[in-house]
């Protein structure tokens, strides 16, 4: 069960301004019945270009009549301009918050808003833009990088939660990590992710990082290292090819596999070399 | 508000009987069954009688019978313990519609290098067995199929499958979960050498399982300890719990034997029959013949699931729902999915459980309080007007 604010709640069982505005200045339609729900937004202006009246249709849960229905609470008297600086986060914040699972309605609330406006505008109804990333629920890399932008998102479960993208076969989740990756910029806080491993999980992500990064670039040099038992934090480790009877390799094993090992795995990890 | 549960696919109220039959276990008699004096052993003879009971249920002996602590630890239980004891094979076959506690284990076991054949079922629920039948080989380690399905209540023919998957020499487990104890069962007349079935499902309190192993199965545990379950499960017996569920095997025998199923049967088909009949395109998910009595699952089209859901509990009515919001996912529900059901419809199906308990009042109030929902929600709906539109045409 979802946890709903009351609000929420009121806007799901009491829905402010369900309806069809006939002669409206601005319709924006979004979302499919296959995707699960989908929103029309209506709005009439008066005499001076404010937004006199709103009105929606919608067909999704609970969060997303509340949140289309906390839309149409929220434009009534603000002018265009106005209402165009209305984020998802702003509806989220009108109904008391969102549980994160729900986040894409307050999402698809907005995009409802911004497409009437544009119609109203005369502007041609914008054509696809960018490229699809999420199949399944054809979103595109220009709207992931909206919402992590917007929302300061850092996991794919969070794009998910707030696009959809990547809720579906989850083919396109390495896409969607390479557009956090860049937006956050490479260096990315590994450290943070991993606060506490199980010794397995230890053992298989040290083993992950030889295998994916110290050996093919020890490979570079013709050298190889090879992981021989971990205890606790301590990891032994052995050289192979040209590292064996390198004066440097020392150096290379503080300085690179220790310092590398610390930032992909833990920060406690001791590497020392065995024979 | 009084409570209307016809949600009891999801889990069961426990019998009053079943409270009373458990409850010394949780204070006077709290013996460990193991130990050597008879404040203990005494235990151990009510856990025989249980063991008695649950066995009788579905027409096995005693020491087939392994408690567990749910459906989930049984199903892993069997299905890892076939694979483990045919290491020579690394191909394993279930259905497109099983329980997560099934379709999960198979996922993972797929990603360890087993080669997985997920048999499809057509548009109303049926298993395709030429399919299956077509996919058996000499490297098949084991079948897992559920007995019913727990969203639509479509039964496979668990008996006729088994029997040739036997002839093949291959391990047949079956999910059994959602049908014992609604339909009857006599694991003799089947091939069947794996079973789980769930306390919580039956009348019994959470958190106590079985597996039963057909005598000559080969197998090995997944709780590695002491000595009991003659050493197929370690662990100190959940003893309260075995005894609760002795007594609910006993109670749900004595209810198939007296025909409790047909009057349960017939409050689903006024259900199911009151709900299609007042409310336009809907319709029912599953096969309609090959079904549990309990169970209905319908789609009520152009409207979403949770939404449903939210406005019948504010009438105190409980029941699930197989769409996207519901599942904690973003695509409705696995088996609605496989069976082809449209996503107009997908989205907006309510599965209603009923049970022993549910009386023929409660029914009433359901059919009067859904219709003025599903009609609100679609007067609110972007698609309604047009799908009506569409439909005059």
């Amino acid at each position: 069960m979802w946890e709903y604010t009351d609000k929420v709640k009121d806007h799901f069982l009491n829905p402010r301004n369900v309806g069809v505005i006939e002669d409206a200045d601005g319709v924006g339609e979004v979302g499919s019945l296959s995707c699960g729900d989908a929103l029309t937004f209506y709005f009439k202006l008066d005499e001076n270009g404010k937004i006199k009246d709103a009105k929606f249709q919608t067909f999704g849960c609970a969060s997303a009549i509340a949140s289309s229905s906390a839309l149409t609470e929220m434009v009534k008297g603000l002018t265009l301009e106005e209402a165009k600086k209305i984020t998802n986060e702003n509806i989220a914040e009108y109904l008391g918050g969102l549980p994160k699972e729900k986040m894409h309605c307050s999402v698809m609330g907005r995009d409802a808003l911004e497409k009437a406006i544009t119609c109203h505008l005369g502007e041609p109804e914008k054509e696809i833009e960018g490229e699809i990333v999420c199949e399944c629920f054809g979103v595109t890399d220009l709207e992931i990088k909206r919402v992590v932008n917007e929302n300061h998102l850092s996991t794919i479960e969070e794009v998910t939660d707030y696009v959809k993208a990547g809720g579906g076969c989850g083919n396109c989740h390495d896409r969607i990590q390479e557009i956090i990756d860049t937006i956050l910029g490479t260096e990315r806080p590994v450290m943070k992710k991993v606060p506490s491993l199980t010794n397995l999980q230890k053992i298989k992500l040290i083993e992950e990082s030889i295998e994916r990064e110290i050996n093919p670039n020890l490979k570079k040099d013709a050298g190889r290292l090879e992981l021989v038992d971990v205890d606790g934090n301590r990891v032994m480790v052995r050289f192979g090819g040209s590292c064996a009877s390198c004066v440097k390799s020392p150096v290379t094993l503080k300085h690179y596999v220790e310092s590398r090992l610390r930032e992909l795995v833990t920060p406690e990890l001791e590497v020392e070399e065995v024979q | 508000m009084n409570v209307i549960y016809l949600d009891n696919n999801a889990t069961t109220k426990v019998a009053p009987e079943v409270v009373d039959a458990m409850l010394p276990y949780l204070s006077e008699h709290y013996g460990n069954p193991s130990s050597m004096h008879s404040f203990g052993g005494n235990v151990a003879e009510n856990i025989k009688e249980a063991r008695e009971n649950v066995a009788n249920l579905i027409g096995a002996t005693a020491d087939e019978i392994v408690f567990t602590s749910c459906g989930t630890e049984s199903d892993s239980t069997a299905i890892r313990a076939a694979v483990e004891s045919n290491p020579d094979r690394k191909h394993i076959i279930t259905s497109r519609v099983e329980h997560p506690a099934v379709k999960n284990l198979y996922e993972t076991l797929s990603k360890k290098g087993y080669r997985v054949t997920f048999v499809p079922v057509d548009g109303q629920g049926i298993l395709d067995l030429d399919y299956l039948y077509s996919n058996l080989s000499n490297d098949t380690a084991v079948v897992s199929l559920m007995w019913a399905n727990n969203e639509t209540g479509v039964i496979f023919p668990i008996e006729e499958i088994s029997q040739k998957i036997k002839e093949r020499g291959i391990v047949f487990h079956t999910d059994a979960v959602q049908a014992v104890g609604k339909i009857p069962i006599d694991i003799n007349k089947t091939g069947v050498d794996l079973l789980s079935l769930s306390g919580h499902k039956l009348h019994a309190p959470k958190g106590i399982g079985v597996l039963y192993i057909r005598r000559g199965t080969k197998f090995s545990p997944f709780m590695i300890g002491g000595h009991q379950e003659r050493g197929r499960r370690g662990g100190t017996e959940n003893v309260a719990s075995i005894v609760a569920l002795g007594k609910a095997a006993e109670l749900a025998q004595k209810h198939l034997d007296e025909d409790g199923y047909e009057h349960i049967g017939r409050l689903r088909d006024k259900l199911e029959t009151s709900l299609l009949t007042r409310i336009s395109h809907s319709m029912v998910n599953g096969d309609r013949e090959h079904r549990l009595l309990n169970t209905t699952s319908i789609a009520f089209e152009y409207v979403e699931g949770e939404a449903i859901l939210l406005m019948m509990n504010e009438h105190g009515i409980c029941a699930s729902s197989g769409s996207a919001c519901t599942s904690g996912s973003l695509e409705p529900s696995h088996v609605l999915r496989a069976m082809g059901v449209p996503f107009t419809a997908a989205h907006g199906s309510i599965r209603y459980s009923l049970s022993r308990y549910t009386t023929a009042e409660e029914i009433d109030t359901v059919i009067e309080k859904t219709p003025p929902i599903i009609e609100r929600l679609r007067s609110m709906s972007p698609f309604w007007k047009e799908a009506v539109e569409l439909a005059a045409v």
